[in-house]
């Protein structure tokens, strides 16, 4: 679905701006994969550890990128948006 | 331990202000001075309503009891909001552009605005919600009692259910006063939002506050934290891998889903770009809330009495070290959550219940009546009215029913579970054009029933509707139907079974169901209205304050009915409404005369869609279309018809207009011909009389004279006899009535007969004629008189008019097939440009210097003839000399006598 | 002296024919039928009378009617118009550009020396 049928040649800032929404679009899906992928090791074998320390800075970790990365995003793709 | 009035005061000077807050914000909104109350950050805080007196509270008891499950929840909505580019963007997009009202509106409005699907979703809604707004008034009169007493239980039952019922009730008041002040046609609320917005404040500071105090309080500092953290024996074991991906998956799902939440998300949304700030503030204000969780929860397990209830640790910790107020402030922060909940839910809840169930009903009881629309305004904000305190009142028996016990713990996710079946029909309708009502409408009916069986009874624990014994045995002891082991499946965790069951078979049929059967035609026109929303719609053009919506009615009024009626119709409009200037408001009655008026121009299907665009932004339905549709080709067809007419009109007037022209042309013609003719004749009649006169007189004439003046009027009279007969001629020639002869005769003979005839000019100036004589042998039949007449009179013109000392005229002789091409060229100056088109008519003799005995007629008679003869004569320009074409066909046809050319 | 006329004509016989009879009832004229150097004729001739055709080859007669009216020496100078389209409408023109006097052919010549006679008098 491109938006632009009018021409082949987009110029480099809205190129830039697709590849940006790209980018936005891949970040949950990032998020995902870092907030699923460590259970394996720590719920399913519960011998593991009971200390929550690290899984909790962890995820606070993970959760502040996301929001950070967020915020980025949002800054860079601020003017009225093109459609996908 | 505070005293229970001054809690009572507290919570009443609370919620002045809210109302107070709520009110200031709609009158703003009101005057149009919008400002910040359409600020992206009122916008985020309003999202805050996710976090619910069950998570403000709950969350920490959740800590104690499942771990890091509590991360899970604020997770998913996390990762929706950061990855708001696939759904939420295009959910509000929707929102906006179809100006939906709520979540059941929006399946509704995809799957082909059916009322069944609206229902459906209406039931699941309020059966999810149901509980939840009940587990909000608990956990109110929780921390009310436990504020007031010191324990939860510190207050009588009476008491307890007293305070709920009069927060059910407060609510209601509440909710109906700014939730259903107007009838918006775009559903926001600006004083409610507001008011939510600083209750997401005050939660979010008081949770914070007491994080604070504990991390720095009651433990020292961070690390000191960390440490007990790591200390506390946090169970994890009970979170399985698969109950964490279950616990993102539903709080993803809900925080799109959820009924209160679609509300603020997409419904109050006014301006897109504020989900843009939304996606990473909102995840910041859930990081926030959850910062303090843990350390709330480690210090509460070591500090406080074993037993004491978990979810109450925020409260119950600044109590155990009697602060007071700080306790005062999480009451409060509680006490925002979980009326900021119950406000939108109520909204939400009602205008589906109102919208969905009610009004239909009303308006099939009153079908058989006439006139529904003036009172529908009112009836519909009453049946709001009603749905919201009915919702509530259902909240508070559901708090009564269940006696506001443990039994509404767990009620969060299983809400989450049941709005969570939504999901496939939602997402499957926002990007699979695919997607049929049908397979929504089986998907959804199927993962409700199965939600219902699986969880929501279930979780009774067999106290309401399901029997315990159905719950370990299985209906009838079918085993294979035991709610929490379906099929045989056994040993999973309660939850994640009756998400796997529910949303599995729901998407399932959702997808077989839409595969198998065909959507109707409005199915498939809003399905790619969903799907292709940002190929239809733009970002830009918020509609959100009632003069824009003035503003745009006027341009289309302009447009249809003329500026000036148009502005005369509003000016009247504003008047009535008793506004001495400016624009009315789009009230009901005024837009329904607009549209009576602009029905009379463009028709009323035409009129209701181009207003319906403007008031509450309607995509048109395909009856509307069709009607347009007919409308439109009707007009078409009249316009073609009219075209048509003026057309023709147009044309017959070119062609009297023609016809006019010519007449007036021909009569100038005649004018100049008799006026032509009258000179030529007087011209030689003056000397006839003067001379015929001098001789009569006689006296002194010399017999020389009296021979001389007796010849020139022998002479006059002739020529004037010549001219008569050429006019005649040319009359005939003209009127096609002259009789051709049929003779057979060679080229070559014709032209020496016309060089002959004209010979005795030669006496002046010899004319040389160059010819080429077998190139003239050429057999003719036709009528040889007329033909030769042509000759003599091109040779002549040659003799009297060439202008040269030795004059020449090239004879030159073609065939062309049937055709005879003849050119004469003399060696003369020619003919100036501007003659060469009249040299034709009748009396245009160039120069009057040497006419003698020549009235101008001979190649207006020649093109007679040539006419007759069915060939023509022309003049051909070339190089500056003189050079006439005649062309004829060697055999003249039979019927002859009509003009070929 | 024979008081003179100009007669501006193309057609040789009717040339003959008002020449012959004017000649006769006393009259100096002479004659000219060029109607591009008509006027330069009358300047040069300077008669007391101008007989003048409308149809002239090269400039009609009205045209020069009208050169002449625009001169100081000639805007007295009596003209006698001849026309043969005997319209209506030549006669307007001719009164409204400045003719002595106008007469559609054919004329009795009696009728033509009492025009003759009334303007030179």
């Amino acid at each position: 679905m491109t938006a632009e049928p009018k021409s082949p040649y987009l110029d480099v800032k809205s190129y830039r701006r697709k590849r940006l929404i790209d980018m936005a679009r891949l970040l949950p899906i990032f998020g995902g994969v870092l907030v699923i992928f460590p259970l394996p090791f720590l719920f399913v074998n519960g011998v593991l550890t009971t200390d929550a320390t690290p899984m909790a800075l962890y995820l606070f970790g993970v959760w502040i990128v996301l929001i950070l990365a967020a915020m980025i995003f949002a800054r860079l793709l601020r003017d009225p948006a093109t459609d996908d | 331990m505070l005293s229970f009035n001054i809690l009572v005061l507290v919570a009443t000077l609370y919620v002045t202000f809210l109302f107070i807050v709520a009110f200031a914000a709609d009158r703003r909104a009101k005057a149009g001075r919008l400002g910040w109350l359409r600020s992206p950050l009122v916008y985020t805080l309003s999202l805050s309503i996710y976090t619910t007196a069950w998570t403000f509270y709950g969350a920490v008891g959740s800590a104690v009891r499942n771990g890091l499950e509590f991360f899970a929840i604020y997770l998913g909505p996390t990762l929706v909001f950061v990855g708001w580019w696939w759904v939420l963007r295009k959910l509000v997009r929707i929102g906006r552009t179809h100006r939906i009202t709520s979540i059941a509106d929006l399946l509704s409005s995809r799957y082909g605005k059916s009322a069944f699907l609206a229902v459906i979703v209406t039931l699941l809604a309020v059966v999810g919600s149901t509980p939840y707004i009940a587990l909000q008034l608990q956990s109110v009169a929780l921390s009310f009692a436990t504020l007031a007493t010191g324990e939860a239980s510190g207050l009588g039952a009476s008491d307890v259910n007293g305070t709920a019922f009069w927060l059910a009730a407060g609510l209601a008041v509440f909710t109906i006063l700014f939730g259903t002040r107007n009838l918006d046609a775009n559903e926001r609320h600006h004083g409610v939002v507001t008011a939510i917005a600083v209750e997401a404040i005050v939660k979010l500071f008081a949770l914070l506050a007491v994080g604070i105090f504990v991390v720095w309080g009651v433990a020292e500092g961070p690390s000191d934290i960390l440490e007990r953290v790591s200390k506390a024996n946090i169970n994890l074991s009970s979170t399985s891998g698969s109950r964490w991906v279950t616990l993102l998956f539903l709080s993803g799902a809900a925080i799109i889903c959820l009924p209160r939440m679609f509300q603020v998300t997409v419904v109050e949304n006014s301006d897109e770009s504020h989900l843009s700030t939304a996606s990473w503030a909102f995840p910041l204000y859930l990081f926030l809330m959850s910062l303090f969780v843990l350390p709330i929860a480690v210090v509460g397990l070591a500090e406080l009495p074993k037993g004491a209830n978990p979810d109450l640790f925020v409260l119950t910790l600044p109590i155990a070290h009697n602060q007071e107020g700080l306790a005062m402030l999480v009451f409060l922060g509680g006490f925002s959550s979980a009326t900021s909940m119950v406000i939108v839910a109520a909204i939400a809840l009602a205008t589906m219940v109102s919208n969905h169930i009610v009004m239909p009903f009303w308006l099939y009881l009153r079908r058989s009546r006439q006139a529904v629309s003036g009172d529908v305004r009112s009836i519909l904000l009453l049946s709001r009215r009603i749905s919201i305190a009915a919702i509530l009142a259902l909240g508070y028996g559901y708090f009564r029913f269940t006696g506001g016990t443990g039994a509404l713990a767990s009620i969060g996710l299983i809400a989450f579970t049941g709005v969570a079946q939504i999901l496939p029909a939602l997402i499957g309708g926002l990007f699979w054009r695919g997607a049929t009502r049908k397979g929504a409408i089986a998907g959804l009916c199927a993962g409700f029933f199965l939600w219902v069986y699986t969880l929501f009874l279930p979780s009774f624990g067999g106290a309401w509707l399901m029997s315990a014994d159905v719950l370990v045995y299985g209906p009838f002891h079918i085993e294979m139907l035991r709610p929490r082991a379906l099929f045989g499946v056994l040993d999973m965790d309660p939850l994640v079974h009756a998400l796997i069951w529910s949303m599995g078979v729901n998407t399932l049929l959702f997808l077989v169901v839409s595969m198998v059967t065909f959507p109707t035609p409005l199915e498939r026109l809003q399905g790619v209205q969903f799907v292709n929303v940002f190929q239809h719609s733009s970002g830009q053009g918020q509609r959100s304050s009632m003069s824009v919506a003035t503003d745009d009615l006027l341009v289309v009024a302009q447009r249809i009915l003329g500026s000036e009626r148009a502005l005369a119709l509003f000016r009247d409009a504003a008047l009535k409404q008793g506004k001495e200037g400016g624009l009315p408001d789009p009230t009901r009655d005024f837009v329904e005369q607009l549209e009576r008026q602009m029905a009379g121009t463009v028709g009323a299907a035409t009129a209701h869609a181009m207003i319906g665009q403007i008031t509450d932004g309607a995509t048109l339905s395909v009856e509307d279309l069709i009607a347009v549709a007919d409308e439109t080709a009707q007009i078409m067809e009249h316009t073609v018809q009219l075209e048509a007419k003026s057309q023709e009109l147009a044309q017959t007037a070119q062609k009297l207009q023609h016809a006019n022209e010519k007449l007036t042309e021909l009569s100038i013609q005649k004018d100049g011909f008799l006026s032509q003719i009258s000179h030529e004749l007087r011209t030689p009649m003056t000397s006839i009389r003067a001379f015929a006169e001098i001789l009569r007189e006689g006296g002194s004439l010399t017999e020389d004279q009296a021979r001389k003046y007796s010849s020139i009027i022998l002479e006059e009279s002739i020529r004037l006899t010549r001219l008569l007969d050429e006019i005649l001629d040319l009359s005939v020639l003209e009127n096609g009535q002259v009789v051709l002869k049929r003779d057979h005769g060679k080229l070559s003979e014709l032209v020496d007969r016309a060089i002959a005839a004209t010979s005795s000019y030669d006496n002046e100036r010899p004319l040389k004629i160059i010819r080429d004589l077998p190139s003239e042998d050429i057999d003719l039949v036709t009528d040889l008189d007329r033909l030769s007449q042509v000759f003599i009179n091109l040779v002549s013109n040659t003799r009297k008019y060439c202008d040269v000392a030795v004059p020449e005229l090239e004879i030159a002789v073609r065939r062309l097939g049937d055709l005879v091409k003849m050119d004469f060229r003399d060696n003369g100056s020619g003919i100036a440009e501007k003659h060469r088109e009249i040299v034709f008519e009748k009396f245009s003799r160039l120069s009057d210097a040497s006419s003698a005995g020549s009235a101008g007629l001979g190649l207006a008679i020649s093109r007679e003839i040539m006419r007759n003869l069915g060939g023509k004569i022309e003049f051909v320009p070339g190089d500056g000399r003189t050079l006439f074409r005649v062309i004829f066909p060697i055999e003249l046809a039979e019927n002859s006598g009509k003009p070929m050319v | 002296m024979a008081k003179h006329v100009l007669l501006i004509e193309d057609e040789p016989n009717i040339i003959e024919a008002i020449s012959f009879i004017l000649r006769q009832d006393g009259w100096k004229v002479s004659t000219h039928s060029d109607g591009t150097k008509a006027v330069a004729e009358i300047a040069r001739v300077a008669p007391d009378l101008v007989i003048l055709d409308v149809m002239l080859p090269g400039r009609s007669g009205f045209e020069i009617l009208q050169d002449l009216r625009s001169r100081a020496e000639t805007e007295k100078l009596p003209v006698l118009m001849l026309t043969a389209k005997g319209q209506t409408r030549d006669r307007q023109a001719a009164q409204d550009l400045g003719a002595s006097h106008y007469m559609t052919k054919p004329f009795s010549n009696q009728e033509m020396l009492d025009v003759v006679r009334g303007l030179i008098a």
